[in-house]
């Protein structure tokens, strides 16, 4: 099944055939089967679907962090599912930002460490480093909380320092598996809204995993995902 | 921040269980240090001993006496540069537990075989030429206040009687000695033969041991064979060994008490060693989904495996140092009042330098399974952890 996200320019993704099966035990599970699709340069979009319908497994792909059984996953022209660990790293530190449904912070650092944490992979000087710390925690709103730690925040700030730990490398596309799961509907509109921002205004492209159909509603686009289909609706 | 503080906050991420391991690897290198600096010291006289001196004893055991003529003979063998003798005096100043470790030896010829013993100006000549005198041991000298240069002092042995049945000879301290360096001993005391032997009740003209220059290391052997094979069939048959052979044999008779603080030493570090790793093991499997989500930021599988091994090599530093460090305030506090008995103990830069190679090693090994492990986390199973 081919399925076109695209949006204002060339494709960012391009995924030909892509098949994703899980052995457990004797049995193989299939997530979805030779699945198409292009994901536009600029995109927002929100993959809903029920559980189990391979949501993260397909963010996981376009992440980088997993392979698929078989197929392609192509980002600007270069192929990633065949490259080394060592390569993928090395591509997800360049091109990907992920904000995850837990935050996944660092305990024991700060938020300016927890968000410093990607530009550790670059050769920035540390001077530019708290440099591009302080314009990423203000751009979520937090420039004040630098030095707190993350049992000092609440879980809608939390969020906003994993989002900016996400965009502090200034990569092309966030990857949020289920960002505002965590969270009451005040905060997640607020999270959605500061995406939205990310998306409108500096260009970032968005791939969402949610459940939550009010969430998907700030996407430009919703895809829904069930039995290794695409079922795509009209978005904000 | 840099890597170096990721490594630091991962030490320290749960105080309590850093400290608990800290303390434990404090206490093994603790007793590296304390039992490293002993062994040390008693091996001290291995270490001073000089390739060209050969010891001359009584064959059947080293406490038993050979005839004062055996020094003459010695002294004729090719090959031979300097010999002189010794006998134990077993001396005690006042009271028996004020023991005093003392030797009457033949002065001129003692000197020329112990040049490292180093005396103040006109002391060594004082020495030879004062029948009562008695060359002291800066360190021996430390142990009783009343004990100075130019004092007459009463020196009893437990072995020996005076003709008239006293068990006591009266001498002046007009030589102190001392070491050229830190490890040669200065806790003893030596005195004329000749004053010695002249007043004894029994046991004259004896001579406990020999001890040889030769004129060559490369000669020893042939020195050795000639004059054991000059005894061969006498009342006292002899046994010349080098004088390194001859220490080690003297501390041995102890127990071999570098095999006995080996096995006290690698029992403490094999059960810290469990502890330490089982903690590492656990503490890192703990931060699999944190592993993953560095992971994940692109930190690479050599990065990781640096990070937990680091973790594990740092907390083996800051606890072994910390350990090492006490050991080294513990032994210089207990050299200064074991100096009579136990001199030399110090803590040897050797001590310092094994200590940290084992630190690092230790920490190397503690580190490893869980490095691989962190290393080997997949992202998406890490990241599904609670």
């Amino acid at each position: 099944m081919t399925e076109n996200a695209g949006a204002a320019s060339g494709p960012l993704y391009t995924l030909n055939d892509l098949s994703k099966a899980y052995t457990r035990g004797r049995e193989s599970i299939t997530i979805f089967e030779k699945l198409d699709m292009q994901i536009a340069n600029g995109d927002f979009i929100a993959i809903m679907g029920p559980s189990g319908s391979g949501k993260t497994t397909l963010l996981n792909l376009l992440g980088g962090i997993d392979r698929p059984s078989s197929g392609e996953v192509i980002f600007q022209d270069q192929r990633i599912d065949n490259l080394s660990q060592g390569a993928l790293a090395k591509w997800r530190s360049n091109h990907v930002g992920f904000i995850f449904q837990f935050y996944n912070l660092m305990p024991t650092l700060t938020a300016a460490q927890n968000v410093e944490l990607p530009l550790l992979l670059t050769r920035l000087s540390g001077k530019e480093r708290k440099r591009r710390v302080q314009t990423a925690l203000e751009v979520v709103g937090l420039g004040e909380r630098s030095n707190h730690r993350p049992r000092q925040l609440s879980g809608g700030q939390q969020q906003r320092v994993g989002i900016a730990r996400a965009i502090v490398a200034d990569p092309e596309v966030l990857l949020c598996d289920e960002p505002t799961g965590d969270l009451d509907r005040a905060t997640a509109d607020e999270i959605l809204e500061t995406l939205q921002l990310l998306n409108n205004d500096l260009g970032k492209t968005i791939i969402m995993v949610t459940h939550d159909p009010a969430a998907a509603k700030y996407a430009r686009r919703e895809l829904h995902l069930d039995k290794g289909r695409f079922l795509e609706k009209g978005g904000a | 921040m840099n890597d170096l503080t990721l490594i630091r906050k991962g030490v320290f991420r749960k105080k309590v269980r850093a400290t608990l391991l800290i303390l434990s690897i404090l206490v093994a290198f603790l007793i590296f240090g304390v039992l490293g600096a002993v062994n040390a010291a008693f091996g001290a006289g291995v270490d001073t001993a000089a390739a060209n001196r050969l010891v001359t004893v009584n064959k059947i055991n080293f406490t038993l006496s050979m005839p004062y003529a055996y020094y003459g003979r010695v002294r004729q063998v090719d090959g031979v540069e300097n010999v002189t003798h010794a006998n134990w005096f077993g001396g005690y100043y006042q009271e028996p537990r004020n023991f005093v470790q003392s030797f009457a030896v033949e002065p001129a010829t003692y000197l020329a075989a112990y040049p490292e013993l180093q005396f103040g100006e006109g002391q060594a000549e004082a020495f030879i030429n004062t029948r009562d005198c008695l060359a002291v041991g800066a360190d021996l000298l430390t142990q009783f206040e009343d004990w100075e240069l130019g004092r007459r002092i009463p020196v009893r042995s437990n072995i020996w009687r005076q003709q008239d049945g006293s068990d006591t000879w009266e001498f002046e301290i007009c030589a102190v000695f001392d070491g050229e360096q830190d490890n040669v001993p200065a806790n003893y005391a030596f005195f004329h033969y000749e004053y010695y032997n002249e007043a004894l009740q029994f046991g004259s003209d004896e001579i406990g041991w020999m001890v040889i220059n030769t004129t060559d290391p490369s000669v020893n052997d042939q020195v050795i064979a000639d004059i054991d094979e000059m005894f061969v069939n006498s009342r006292a048959e002899s046994e010349t060994t080098t004088e390194g052979a001859f220490n080690q044999a003297f501390v041995e008779q102890f127990g071999n008490i570098g095999m006995i603080l080996t096995l006290v030493i690698s029992a403490a570090f094999a059960t810290i060693l469990m502890i330490v790793g089982t903690t590492m093991f656990l503490a890192i499997s703990e931060r699999t989904r944190e592993i993953a989500v560095l992971k994940t930021l692109g930190f690479s599988q050599p990065r990781i495996f640096t990070h937990v091994l680091s973790e594990s090599v740092l907390l083996s530093l800051i606890g072994g140092l910390i350990g090492l460090g006490l050991a080294a305030l513990f032994v210089s506090v207990a050299a200064a009042a074991l100096s009579a008995f136990l001199p030399g103990l110090s803590m040897s830069t050797e001590t310092i330098l094994t200590a940290v190679a084992i630190m690092i090693g230790f920490g190397l090994i503690t580190g490893l399974v869980p490095a691989i492990n962190a290393m080997r986390v997949q992202i998406v199973d890490g990241l599904s952890k609670s």
